[in-house]
């Protein structure tokens, strides 16, 4: 399942606020069907790296390239871009004047153009692997916070995405909660999914990911497959922060 | 205190004409103030150039001026630059001049209330500036200024009182007409208050139903 050729390059990637450097020149290169976990502490860029990724941000230096084809210049279409690297937040943000099923069709009704009943289809097969199929016709209002976020996550996939990016989606859930959204990501990862996962859930990363990068103020600290860098970190700041979840 | 029903049944065709008069001006006036407030709140809200300074400047002047300023100088300014009106239509043109702005107000406010990380939802699964507006923003933000949206209304349709003073027949103008010939002070101002309330009671229940109706929005997403 997984190639050798990066389909994700990230060459330098540097964004400021004003004279705040937020990424300070992260390079990645991420294969396909890899699942990468960012991890580090609060307020360490791990988020902001996830956004320019999809053009939510715009950066100051470097490059981002997607299949060998850079997406910093003018001519970026990030519409187009935008279908084949989906992206889930921490605050759903299903839209509430849509039902269930409203949400998931909109954009591959409205952007993609699909047909109908071939993305109903789809929407169905996608709802009933994360066990809501019966929620369809709801509001959103309807639903409980894990719920709201599985179907954020099937509205994201009807789009047909190659990549995923998953921003601390499952830091405003419950626990109970939390476990049926990491499922479904979890699922994911087997089928064989391209994701970038940023957490707070250490199992979760150990499980699932293949990769671990750890970054701080700006900077990937450490980068290593998983297994390595719960066991053994190298770099002392990744000590210090794995020693500080332990308890 | 006498009180004269012979008197009221007699002046009622009168009331039907005034009444009719003051719904059918009030709204036209308000259907022009919405069209006008959602092209000024959505030029706000996307601070186009030059155009938001002047909407900004149209705002200023309607929100801080008298309704029966602005109809005075349509119905008696205008004429002596040669441009003559009906009363009618300056009482319309007068209405939406200020409702425009109240309308704009209320929609803006409405838009600014569509939280950012919706609008970059909306954004991350690919949807155009147009498809954003479309499908986010307006129907949520219309859902937030129901409330605005319907004191607007409300303020609106008492404000035609005004037109009274450009000679136009609606409710009030004709009451105090009839007051001046008959001195039926208590009668008219009776039938007057019933006028009003005919409109706005009918009016007042379509919004709260229509403010519970789309209520989706305040409901977390």
């Amino acid at each position: 399942m997984s190639g050798q050729i990066p389909i994700l390059k990230v060459k330098g990637l540097t964004k400021k606020y004003g004279e705040k450097i937020v990424l300070n020149g992260i390079d990645l290169e991420v294969e396909k069907g890899k699942v990468i976990a960012i991890l580090g502490p609060s307020g360490c860029g791990k988020s902001t790296f996830l956004r320019c990724l999809n053009g939510l941000e715009e950066v100051q230096g470097g490059d981002i390239l997607l299949d060998n084809e850079s997406l910093i210049n003018k001519s970026t279409k990030w519409r187009e871009v935008r279908q084949r690297i989906g992206m889930v937040f921490q605050s759903y943000d299903l839209f509430p004047n849509l039902t269930v099923m409203e949400n998931i069709l909109l954009s591959p009704l409205k952007v993609q153009k699909r047909n109908r009943s071939e993305v109903e289809a789809q929407a169905l097969e996608l709802l009933e692997r994360v066990g809501l199929a019966d929620r369809a016709n709801d509001y959103p209002r309807q639903l409980s916070g894990g719920q709201k976020q599985r179907i954020a996550i099937v509205r994201a996939l009807c789009i047909n995405p190659e990549i995923m990016l998953f921003d601390e989606v499952t830091a405003s859930l419950d626990p109970e909660m939390v476990r049926e959204v990491l499922d479904v990501i979890a699922q994911l990862a087997e089928q064989g999914m391209t994701m970038l996962i940023v957490t707070h859930e250490m199992n979760f990363a150990k499980l699932v990911a293949d990769e671990v990068i750890f970054m701080d103020k700006g900077n990937i600290h450490e980068q290593a497959p998983a297994e390595q860098f719960f066991t053994n970190p190298q770099t002392e700041r990744a000590q210090q922060f794995l020693n500080i979840l332990q308890f | 205190m006498t009180f004269d029903w012979q008197y009221i049944v007699d002046v009622l065709p009168h009331y039907k004409t005034a009444l009719w008069l003051t719904l059918k001006l009030a709204t036209i006036g308000i259907a022009f103030a919405i069209i006008v407030g959602m092209i000024c709140s959505i030029i706000q809200y996307f601070k186009v150039k030059v155009l938001s300074q002047i909407v900004q400047v149209y705002l200023e002047v309607a929100r801080n001026t008298p309704l029966l300023i602005q109809l005075f100088f349509l119905y008696y300014g205008l004429p002596k630059i040669g441009i003559t009106l009906s009363g009618e239509l300056c009482g319309i043109i007068g209405l939406t001049f200020l409702g425009g702005s109240y309308m704009a107000e209320a929609f803006r406010a409405g838009m600014e209330a569509v939280t950012k990380s919706q609008i970059e939802t909306g954004k991350a699964i690919g949807l155009s500036n147009l498809q954003l507006m479309r499908y986010v923003i307006i129907p949520q933000a219309f859902s937030y200024s129901v409330p605005g949206f319907g004191a607007n209304c409300i303020f609106l349709l008492k404000e035609t009182s005004v037109f009274s003073g450009i000679a136009i027949l609606e409710l009030t103008n004709t009451t105090k007409n009839l007051m001046g010939i008959f001195y039926k002070t208590n009668e008219a101002l009776l039938m007057l208050v019933v006028g009003y309330l005919i409109i706005l009671l009918p009016l007042t229940l379509f919004l709260t139903w229509l403010e519970r109706r789309v209520r989706h929005a305040e409901f977390g997403n």
